[in-house]
């Protein structure tokens, strides 16, 4: 963040550039612990870690949760939770493979309204009704499954998306060596950066995740502010679930369970406090590839089975975290 | 004048008794619509299949309920039930009590490392229960080695599927629990403290309660009753299976008591409403099915009566 010569807004502006700029070990964690997994991966497994090939798979992996942890990053900034998510990336999963028979056109809009659909529903129950994120979201995850379960016919029948259908085509592209779902995950991040830092809807998420009462005070927008970064959130769950449709060719309603905590994780790592008010979006997009080459890392020791990845995962986000608070007490001090 | 004061006391009431009776209102309708519209539904032998497949869920709620209550929240519970699901057929050769006994010090040990997480190093409760569901579940399946365990042994088998005096064993288990519970939560110094910590955790610090230990404790309790629900389904299915086992049970289980009346911002309590939150959930997926209708709608409706129940009693929780 540098500071920026507009003098509207100033105090809030002022007080959130000084803080960004300092140097935060506890924020930097993320960056500096991928590094270090990632040297000692090349170290360790040499060309079958550290290939572009398997640099692509890891992006690949990484760019659906990429998606889904920058919504998410929003909303934990502004105070609040989405549990929805998983269920909504399944949701739209089904849509658009049910929309694919009226073409890419309608199997990329349906999905994308209904999801901006819940999450003016989420936002509007949160902001307006002020029900706890928690709950909203909670029923939003409930319902959503439901719904692609009712969409899917209970889970019966598979819509299958055609291989000749322009979003299959586009969604399997690569450019530059990179998967089109990469690319894209790339782009909402950078839009993301850029609302966050440079607008005055992204220094408005922050005040308000810090303080609701004083962001009320200010004259801020409180509620519109709650309302938008649900919708984002739900709309970006939506976009990876019309990415991995276009990956697999059809709509699953199983998929997507427990991204919704995977995204969490990764926002969490990334240093992003749960309270509101204090994070960045580049501690997410490290988080994210942190969890996704680790998963990658136990994947290559051929001795391990597939479930010590959730034990490493798991503990390695305990230890995270009571670092970050650790670093962050000490430098209160 | 009065005419009008009078009428805003009786919306007043209204609003009062739906915050507080909410639930028990809803599961009479849900009760009352299936004795006139469903066939064979009261019948002892579904009656009794409704109450021993809620069971587990109810076990799990009445601990999430007393978590909730000191402004936690506990996600490990699904994992915690496939941990103590897992060591039971590593350990019944010793026999089935020495198995069910490690399976409960097992549910002790995630929640003693879930409250110290909380309590003494200050993490939030939903990150440190959400390392937990994460490594639990990959720890589970790492003891069974993935693989579904089927276990033939009398006792197991009794607990899971026989009654005593007409009433099944689970349904017993949950009564005792939910009674001791209700003791403990109006009658007990430990019940008094857990709301105290929940209401307000500085002034609960300043009034000299061991605030930490409580916090142990109940995160402790929770992982206990998570465990003896692992056995009680693993009784019940007649296998081990910690793949399965508890999924997503932590979802319903906080459903259980949030429709139940319990705010998620702590400092109250509600284990009778909890218990009636589960069966409601229960009877709505049961009414659905007998009903003929696809699985989905039920958790269509569980969704709409969630946002219901907790719109209703925002204006509580917020006091």
């Amino acid at each position: 963040m540098t500071t920026t010569p507009e003098v509207v807004a100033a105090p809030a502006r002022r007080h959130l550039t000084t803080r960004g700029r300092r140097w935060r070990p506890d924020r930097a964690g993320a960056p500096i612990v991928l590094a270090l997994v990632l040297i000692g991966g090349t170290l360790v497994f040499g060309d079958s870690f550290a290939s572009a090939q398997n640099f692509g798979n890891i992006a690949l992996d990484s760019s659906y949760l990429l998606l889904i942890a920058t919504g998410m990053t929003l909303v934990i900034l502004s105070g609040g939770i989405d549990l929805s998510v998983g269920s909504l990336l399944a949701l739209a999963g089904v849509l658009t493979a049910y929309g694919a028979r009226w073409g890419s056109i309608a199997a990329v809009v349906l999905p994308l309204l209904v999801c901006a659909a819940f999450g003016l529903a989420n936002g509007l129950l949160i902001a307006r009704a002020r029900i706890a994120p928690f709950i909203v979201t909670l029923a939003a995850l409930l319902f959503a499954r439901g719904l692609a379960f009712a969409v899917a016919d209970e889970g019966n029948t598979v819509y299958i998306i055609p291989a000749d259908l322009t979003l299959t085509r586009l969604g399997q592209a690569r450019w530059l060596g990179l998967h089109a779902p990469v690319w894209l995950a790339l782009l909402a991040f950078a839009v993301g950066v850029v609302i966050l830092n440079r607008t005055r809807f992204g220094q408005a998420v922050f005040a308000v995740g810090d303080n609701q009462e004083a962001a009320e005070l200010m004259g801020l927008p409180v509620a519109r502010v709650r309302l938008l970064v649900y919708v984002a959130s739900a709309v970006l769950a939506g976009v990876a679930g019309v990415l991995v449709a276009a990956q697999t060719q059809s709509g699953l309603p199983t998929i997507g369970e427990g991204r919704e905590l995977e995204a969490i994780a990764a926002v969490v790592i990334g240093g992003t406090l749960l309270s509101g008010g204090a994070g960045s979006l580049s501690g997410t997009l490290a988080g994210v590839l942190l969890l996704k080459v680790i998963q990658n890392l136990i994947n290559q020791v051929g001795t391990l089975t597939a479930y010590y990845q959730q034990v490493v995962s798991g503990t390695f986000l305990i230890v995270v975290v009571l670092i970050q608070s650790r670093l962050a007490r000490r430098r209160l001090r | 004048m009065l005419d009008t004061l009078r009428r805003r006391r009786d919306r007043a009431d209204v609003l009062r008794f739906l915050q507080v009776g909410g639930v028990y209102v809803a599961t009479a309708l849900i009760l009352a619509f299936n004795l006139f519209f469903t066939p064979n539904f009261a019948t002892l032998a579904n009656l009794r299949l409704q109450l021993v497949q809620v069971a587990p869920v109810a076990i799990v709620a009445i601990g999430m309920a007393l978590v909730i209550a000191t402004e936690g929240i506990d996600l490990s519970v699904g994992s915690t039930m496939a941990i103590s699901a897992a060591l039971l057929p590593l350990y019944i050769g010793y026999g089935v009590w020495p198995a069910i006994a490690v399976a409960l010090v097992a549910g002790v040990a995630v929640g003693a490392v879930n409250g110290s997480l909380v309590a003494f190093a200050g993490m939030q409760p939903i990150i440190a229960t959400l390392g937990v569901l994460v490594a639990g579940r990959g720890l589970a399946l790492v003891f069974a080695n993935g693989r579904l365990t089927e276990l033939f042994d009398p006792t197991l088998d009794a607990l899971g599927n026989e009654s005593v005096l007409g009433v099944p064993i689970s349904v017993l288990l949950v009564v005792t629990v939910a009674a001791i519970a209700g003791v403990v939560v109006r009658r007990a110094a430990f019940g008094r403290q857990l709301v105290a910590v929940g209401g307000n955790r500085a002034a609960a610090n300043l009034a000299g309660l061991p605030v930490k230990r409580t916090l142990v404790a109940v995160y402790v309790v929770s992982g206990v009753l998570a465990a003896a629900a692992g056995v009680l389904s693993t009784a019940r299915q007649g296998a081990s299976d910690p793949s399965f086992v508890g999924l997503l049970i932590e979802l319903s289980a906080i459903t259980a008591v949030v429709v139940g009346g319990t705010p998620l911002s702590g400092g109250r309590v509600r284990i009778l409403g909890t218990l009636t939150g589960a069966l409601l959930m229960q009877l709505i997926t049961a009414t659905v099915i007998q009903q003929n209708l696809p699985d989905s709608t039920a958790r269509m409706i569980q969704a709409a009566i969630i946002v219901a129940a907790v719109y209703v009693q925002r204006g509580r929780s917020r006091a």
